[in-house]
């Protein structure tokens, strides 16, 4: 056991870096999973909504740290190992993009049916009426609640710590395991999540009052 | 693709999956019931305390749901044996679920309770109750009607949750199939099963969930 040194807590602020880059590429991973899952469940084709429906009920019906470990031994069976990197982007993405995928579907329904008439009187197929026509007046109901999510997502890549991903709370473990100072050290790791988290939260709460009060009129 | 799967080895660890299974169970019903107890008590502070105790529910809120839990569990496994209190994995993995289960649960009741018109309070208090009777007797009865389907969902993720109990290896489901998978060189069976046994677990507390609403209030709950 040795002691604590103010290079344990740049540590600890270097780690970082790795949970923001992991949840922004989760985040762009899921956001395509989701805007395609989001379609699905919208989609005319009961087919299609079936699955979507399907994919969003084992994602969220089932423990994230159990899809990680899936993903991870999943590509060992495979015979194509991947690696903690790879494992952790695709399995949050995966993971993100049912939440996404049933946070745009509520903002796509939300979106007046006399809208998708119009587009589809002026001649629009589905594509353009979809992404010129109702993505964009989905986007506005969408934003609040996706910011929400963010928080999510960011808190749950601490999950990656156990398929030996060294992020955030890793590099806390790792630091606990040589100084023993568990109040001090997850104390910190859980001050740096706070203060990555919290201004989203209130973001997404200000975001939704002012949704809410374009609404009103 | 030219793996063969190995079912058997998971097939013979079925008792110490099922014992998994039952304690994954009882983890989450204790945790959701204390949670709920502790919830009703917070949000009631929270909304009707005094100035202080309001902030710091509030606080006590924003704090938990804003840290991953996994921090919390290592803070509190960790952290309080530091300070003389010893703890076995299967109660820490309580303490922390409820710690956190509780600050979630506090907002839902207390959205439960702010959908409660006026009327109802000023009715009560012209009928001659206080503070805590009009709390108890009027407000809190029809505020749990309201908050049961989130509460039923949030039942489902305090359970799927308690999964990651198993980094300090409190002998929930978890934790079982890395056992097996650490014994039988199948990490891929084993974690299948055990996924598997989650979602059937969750469909069949979201079903029942649902039944209970429509049989109890008479209402149809929009699927989750």
């Amino acid at each position: 056991m040795r002691a604590l040194n103010i290079g344990d807590f740049e540590f600890l602020l270097l780690a970082l870096r790795w949970t923001i880059a992991l949840a922004a590429l989760a985040a762009v991973g899921g956001g395509l999973v989701g805007l395609v899952i989001a379609l699905l469940r919208t989609a005319p084709s009961r087919a299609a909504r079936w699955a979507a429906i399907g994919y969003i009920r084992l994602f969220q019906g089932t423990p994230l740290l159990l899809q990680l470990f899936l993903v991870f031994f999943g590509g060992d069976m495979l015979g194509v190992p991947l690696g903690a990197w790879t494992s952790a982007a695709l399995g949050f993405s995966l993971n993100a993009g049912a939440f996404l995928g049933e946070i745009w579907r509520g903002a796509i329904q939300a979106v007046p049916e006399g809208q998708v008439e119009a587009a589809r009187a002026l001649g629009l197929h589905y594509l353009p009426r979809m992404f010129r026509v109702v993505l964009p007046q989905a986007l506005r109901v969408a934003i609040p609640p996706t910011v929400g999510f963010l928080v999510n997502l960011i808190k749950s890549t601490s999950l990656a710590a156990i398929i030996g991903f060294v992020e955030l709370t890793r590099a806390g473990q790792m630091l606990n395991n040589a100084t023993f100072r568990p109040f001090i050290i997850f104390g910190t790791v859980a001050a740096i999540y706070f203060f990555l988290c919290w201004p989203l939260t209130i973001a997404s709460g200000r975001l939704e009052r002012r949704l809410g009060a374009a609404y009103v009129r | 693709m030219n793996y063969v799967f190995h079912f058997a080895d998971i097939w013979d660890a079925r008792e110490e999956l099922l014992d998994g299974t039952l304690l994954t169970l009882r983890l989450s019903a204790l945790s959701m019931v204390l949670s709920l107890f502790f919830a009703v008590i917070g949000a009631f502070l929270r909304t009707s305390g005094p100035r202080p105790v309001r902030t710091a529910v509030a606080v006590y809120v924003e704090i938990i749901r804003n840290t991953p839990f996994l921090v919390q569990i290592f803070l509190i496994y960790f952290g309080l044996p530091t300070i003389g209190l010893r703890l076995d994995a299967n109660t820490g993995a309580l303490i922390a679920l409820v710690l956190n289960g509780s600050a979630y649960t506090i907002e839902i009741v207390r959205a439960g309770i702010e959908s409660i018109s006026r009327g109802q309070t000023e009715a009560a208090r012209a009928l001659g109750l206080r503070g805590l009777q009009i709390f108890r007797l009027v407000v809190l009865p029809q505020a749990l009607r309201v908050v049961v389907p989130p509460l039923g969902s949030q039942f489902i993720l305090l359970m799927l949750n308690s999964s990651v109990c198993s980094v300090i290896s409190a002998d929930e489901l978890t934790a079982m199939a890395q056992d097996v998978q650490a014994r039988t060189f199948r990490p891929f069976e084993a974690f299948i099963t055990v996924t598997v046994i989650y979602l059937v677990l969750s469909l069949l507390f979201s079903g029942a969930f649902a039944a209970i609403e429509r049989l109890a209030f008479g209402r149809k709950v929009p699927a989750r």
